[in-house]
């Protein structure tokens, strides 16, 4: 039975009125799926342009959330790169002094503008995991909305930090062919249609090194997420990889630094 | 000693469970290929293999030919053929019918007399019509006479990911409560409706009698939930293989704790209803 790591959950979507409670509740049902570890990010409800009170009642119900339960829960903090002092001061009070170990970055604000540069420094100086959510929406991204080509303008800039390009695009065939030459970019499965073929193409344009589990629920399902893994035609190494052990590598080096054991 | 005795032989199965695994319908899953891509399993047999070894029983499938085919009288016979050949026991066509086309009357006529189908699948939004049209009234009241299940396919994928050139909207489901009150004979089935639907309209048409899957059910526990909410014969086990990894809908059985009752009708009670009411 493969280690089950999971890149990209919320307290959305599930039964509780507080964060606790909604941890609990995730933590249970991802127990009947086998998945040991839950990352989670973002408040209830969620700001899409927070301010930054937002940010820090949002990152607040986050470390309520987690601090329950340290065995089976990682925080990333919540920033947006219009508000660069706010989150670079939300960084320190969370991560370098609190107990969270990623970053998370949402539809704010496009990711390839300058802002973004202080921001993803500090966090590569923690070793804090870096998730940006990405899409190529046919229908039209939110202004804010980064697509995988804004990310890799980005990545090139940090070319030894690895980030999380958050869903891959959504589109996976645009969003892999966009980041498979960006060699610190990494392909989140997360938060889309279980289509067949995804992870397939993933590993073979990526490398299975290059590719996490990740479900996005409660509002996705953990099964439709999972099922891109155990469906895939790949080997079994490749899916031991993609559910956990590339995250735990991602992960191990702040681990190490904040004395988390796992 | 004999109370423990008789608890684990109660806590077993019986020999009889054992020797007959449930059965599991899959009431959505499509044959021949996927217009814009190929999928790893758009092969027959590939598919038949895969959904064996997931203990399906019985699966009703479809043709991705009908989304862009304006011939769908061979669409159909290549899918009864195909069914035949390589799915049997297994696959059961469900022939595609597009109401815009000059004399659907005779595919329709063709698929239950001469296929012998049990159903027909519909897609409104790759065939330009909505349900609120005469044209679509007209159809159910043909199905209706011939007592042929009608599965109506809301999406067949996130339209934030279709190509430019090819964008089809989520059917629209406003219209069918209505419409469904004049035709109290039709059994129909929406086919990936949850990508779109979710809340009260689920409810309204659960009330008229629709039936769903579960191919597009998002949100942790979503089978457990939706139960709790739906008349308990309305949901039925939908897997859209092999345009997504069959192993989704068969993962949900899992993320719910549900009761043996809810499980039976999920897995296989709810679909046999529908097809032999
Ligand atoms: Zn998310």
């Amino acid at each position: 039975m493969a280690m089950i790591w999971d890149l990209h959950c919320h307290l959305s979507g599930v039964d509780g009125k507080t964060p606790e409670k909604r941890m609990a509740q995730l933590i249970t049902i991802a127990g009947r799926m086998g998945i040991e570890r839950l990352c989670v990010y973002m408040g209830m409800p969620w700001a899409r342009d927070p301010s930054p009170e937002d940010l820090r009642r949002e990152n607040d119900q986050v470390l309520q959330a987690i601090g329950k339960f340290p065995d089976r829960t990682f925080g990333f903090v919540y920033l947006n790169p219009k508000h660069v002092e706010a989150s670079l001061a939300e960084l320190e009070r969370c991560v370098a002094n609190g107990p969270m170990v990623g970053v998370k970055l949402w539809v704010a604000h496009r990711c390839s503008g300058p802002e973004l540069d202080p921001i993803i420094q500090r966090a590569a100086e923690l070793k804090a995991v870096i998730f940006q959510h990405t899409w190529f929406n046919v229908t039209g991204n939110l202004p804010g909305e980064s697509t995988p080509l804004e990310l890799v303008a980005l990545a090139r800039r940090h070319p030894n930090t690895p980030i999380i390009c958050g869903h891959t695009g959504g589109d996976w065939e645009l969003g892999l062919r966009a980041i498979r030459g960006q060699r610190n970019l990494y392909a989140d499965l997360a938060g889309s249609e279980p289509v067949a073929g995804y992870t397939e193409m993933a590993v073979r344009e990526l490398g299975a090194g290059r590719v996490l589990y990740g479900s996005d629920a409660g509002g996705r399902s953990f099964s439709s997420q999972l099922g891109k893994v155990f469906g895939a035609n790949i080997p079994e190494s490749a899916k031991k990889l993609i559910l956990g052990e590339n995250l735990k590598r991602l992960m191990t080096p702040i681990l190490k630094a904040k004395g988390i054991k796992v | 000693m004999a109370t423990s005795a008789i608890a684990l032989s109660a806590a077993l199965p019986s020999p009889a469970a054992q020797a007959k695994p449930a059965a599991l319908i899959d009431t959505n899953v499509s044959l021949s290929r996927w217009p814009f891509r190929r999928c790893p399993l758009d092969d027959t047999p590939a598919l038949v293999a895969k959904l064996r070894a997931h203990g399906v029983t019985q699966a009703w499938a479809g043709t991705f030919d009908a989304l862009l085919h304006k011939d769908l009288t061979t669409a159909n016979a290549r899918l009864a053929d195909e069914c035949a050949r390589h799915g049997k026991g297994l696959l059961l066509p469900i022939g595609a019918i597009n109401p815009t086309l000059p004399d659907w009357e005779t595919d329709l006529r063709r698929c239950a007399e001469v296929h012998q189908m049990r159903g027909v699948r519909l897609h409104p939004n790759y065939h330009g019509y909505k349900l609120g049209d005469p044209l679509f009234g007209r159809f159910l009241a043909a199905a209706t006479d011939r007592g042929l299940l009608v599965q109506i396919a809301l999406v067949m994928e996130d339209d934030r990911t279709q190509l430019a050139l090819a964008k089809a909207a989520p059917t629209d489901t406003a219209p069918l409560p209505a419409l469904l009150k004049k035709f109290p004979g039709a059994r129909v089935q929406l086919l990936n409706a949850f990508r779109t639907l979710r809340g009260k309209p689920v409810l309204d048409l659960a009330a008229v009698g629709v039936r769903f899957e579960i191919a597009t059910l998002e949100s942790v526990e979503g089978a457990g939930n939706l139960l709790k909410q739906l008349p308990p014969d309305r949901l039925c086990f939908g897997s859209h293989a092999p345009f997504y990894y069959f192993e989704s809908a068969k993962l949900k059985l899992q993320e719910s704790d549900l009761t043996p009752a809810q499980r039976a009708a999920l897995t296989h009670d709810n679909a046999r209803k529908l097809l032999n009411s």
